[in-house]
């Protein structure tokens, strides 16, 4: 069994009109970053409770299907022992802190897997520096800004060291290089302590360029998974093109073709060095 | 027209400072958007336009009216803000609810109200939701949850903390085409966002803060294909001009710097054209 295993998963919240997710087959292992995005609201951020057990142990709701994480099947893990195995960044880091200071909020969870206290100080002042928090220690997580918020709520997950890192759009308030530097660091993770990444992301000019597989979802189910250019090709019309990928499209429907499509500006210009010297002939 | 101005505003949170002397000015009529690295103090500024936030020292003015002499309901009349974190401003029990709220409170009579409701609930993509609680809903729905309640009421200036953040392309699009024609009725609008993508399509203006000071404003083309003022304040360049640049280290200079996708494609077939002819 691969580390997240999820066979023919649906789910209707209590009082919601249709099902959030249908039928979801998906199973991921150690060392994958997988990049899952989709409209909004098509079922993403459900998809992802499923795999720390809030769904089905906290949201009621109709489940059905199996669900399986590090080999624990969900329906029957409490979801505090989930927890050991699977880091979750929520979506609004807001209404994910709730302690007095920043540092107290990056220990809480260590606190709670009973690491000793030296383990626990390492972790604390590694993340800090990792994301440049230092400065911002004893501060309440109200008198933040928006960025600062998120880089903590990423960090706090981050000093779990867990095997699953589920990510539902950690970046949605950073600064563009603050939002490369933490998609990098996770993406270190993966390919050196294989942790599985499962990242939500809508910016794919940024997120794109890490990502080992990408799975798209539409209405709650999901409807392309596979190598990240070929799916983006199908899925152009759900997630749109980054800036580059629609150069290269009105560049080809002139007749000047391109490998690709591009990932990144780098990319692009390679191939369009390489071109070049063709079409000016 | 000058609709706020900001003179020399300083702010400080328990002694520590967040702003610190800020001169800008909104107009009716475009889009100004704010950019810069997290912490910079873009939310504290905006903070600052319906009153929320008073300055320590300097003063802002909206239409003429100095912000430490008008009440926050007063101000935002003219001014609407929808803020970073949707869920600060929603609490009605429902989706519907939470649009016809503040229009009933602006004296708006119920059936033009109910009008408004529907057409800015389809425009966000929440008219099937109507019903349900705000809270039950998606992130990204929450977000425009928020930006629906504001255009309901019509206010001439309207803020947009991160309108962008959790949307996906088309609703991105949604989002730029309401920017589009909010400015076509004259209204002014202020975005703030890390989406430099974004910025570049909608945005005339573009003002640079770092550490609570604005280090540059100028017209979107301009300062948005400065890539040393756009490093500085821990942006990355769009794709499009960092596109131009890696072109032109590669012996490829096209004439004008492009912004958009359009302009870069026209600028590489003029170049070939001009090659081919050589
Ligand atoms: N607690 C809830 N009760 C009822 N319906 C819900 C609840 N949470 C989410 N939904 C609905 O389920 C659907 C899927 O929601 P979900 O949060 O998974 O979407 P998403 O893909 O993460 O969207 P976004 O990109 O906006 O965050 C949406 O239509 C949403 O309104
Ligand atoms: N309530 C508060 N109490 C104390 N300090 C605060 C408070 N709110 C913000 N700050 C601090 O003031 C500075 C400016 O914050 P502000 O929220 O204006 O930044 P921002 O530019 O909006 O950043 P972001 O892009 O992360 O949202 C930051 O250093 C922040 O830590
Ligand atoms: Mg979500
Ligand atoms: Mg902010």
């Amino acid at each position: 069994m691969r580390l997240v295993e999820l066979r023919g998963v649906s789910f209707r919240y209590a009082g919601g009109d249709d099902y959030a997710i249908r039928e979801v087959d998906f199973s991921a292992g150690s060392g994958e970053y997988v990049l899952l995005v989709g409209p909004s609201g098509c079922g993403k951020s459900t998809l992802l409770r499923v795999l720390n057990g809030l769904i089905p142990h906290f949201y009621e709701g109709e489940f059905s299907g199996e669900a399986y994480v590090a080999g624990l099947d969900v329906r029957e893990t409490p979801t505090h022992v989930l927890a050991r195995h699977v880091g979750m960044v929520f979506q609004d880091p807001e209404n994910q802190l709730f302690l007095s200071s920043v540092e107290r909020e990056i220990a809480f969870g260590l606190e709670n897997l009973g690491l000793p206290r030296a383990e626990i100080r390492r972790r604390v002042e590694e993340v800090l520096r990792l994301f440049g928090l230092e400065e911002l220690r004893h501060r309440a997580p109200y008198e933040l800004s928006g960025g600062q918020q998120q880089k903590v709520a990423i960090a706090s997950v981050m000093a779990l060291e867990p095997e699953v890192l589920v990510l539902d759009e950690p970046t949605a308030n950073l600064d563009p290089l603050s939002a490369l530097e933490v998609l990098s660091l996770v993406a270190e993770l993966a390919r050196e302590k294989g942790v599985l990444v499962i990242l939500v992301e809508h910016r794919l000019e940024l997120a794109l360029r890490f990502a080992t597989r990408l799975v798209a979802m539409e209405k709650g189910r999901i409807v392309a998974d596979g190598e990240p250019r070929e799916v983006l090709e199908q899925v152009s019309r759900l997630v749109g093109c980054p800036p580059v990928v629609i150069t290269y499209k009105l560049l080809k429907s002139r007749g000047l073709a391109l490998e690709g499509p591009p990932l990144t500006p780098e990319e692009f210009v390679d191939s369009l060095v390489r071109g070049w010297e063709a079409w000016r002939r | 027209m000058e609709a706020i101005v900001v003179e020399d505003v300083y702010f400080s949170y328990d002694g520590v400072p967040a702003l610190r002397g800020v001169s800008l000015t909104v107009r009716s009529g475009e889009v100004l958007a704010i950019m810069g690295e997290n912490g910079a103090g873009k939310t504290t500024l905006i903070k600052h336009f319906n009153g929320l936030l008073k300055p320590e020292k300097g003063r802002v003015l909206v239409f003429g009216i100095d912000t430490r002499e008008a009440s926050v309901a007063q101000l935002a009349r003219r001014v609407g803000v929808v803020f970073q974190n949707p869920d600060h401003q929603l609490f009605a029990e429902s989706v519907e609810e939470e649009v016809l709220f503040a229009m009933k409170n602006m004296g708006l009579p119920l059936d033009v109200a109910r009008e408004r409701c529907e057409q800015v609930l389809k425009l966000m993509g929440l008219e099937k939701h109507r019903h349900r609680s705000p809270y039950s809903l998606s992130v990204g729905e929450r977000k425009r949850l928020a930006i629906a309640a504001v255009l309901g009421y019509g206010p001439d200036i309207v803020v947009l903390d991160e309108p962008t953040a959790g949307q996906d392309f088309l609703n991105k699009c949604k989002i730029g085409g309401v920017i589009a024609a909010l400015k076509a009725e004259g209204r002014g609008i202020v975005i703030v966002t890390h989406d430099v993508e974004f910025a570049a399509q909608v945005a005339d203006r573009v003002a640079l803060m770092a550490g609570g000071r604005i280090v540059r404003v100028g017209p979107a083309h301009e300062v948005l294909t400065d890539e040393e003022a756009i490093r500085e304040v821990r942006l990355l360049s769009p794709q499009v001009p960092c596109t131009a640049c890696m072109l032109r280290e590669r012996g490829i200079t096209l004439t004008n710097t492009p912004l958009l996708p359009g302009e870069l494609y026209l600028e590489l077939v003029r170049l070939l054209r001009r090659q081919a002819m050589r």
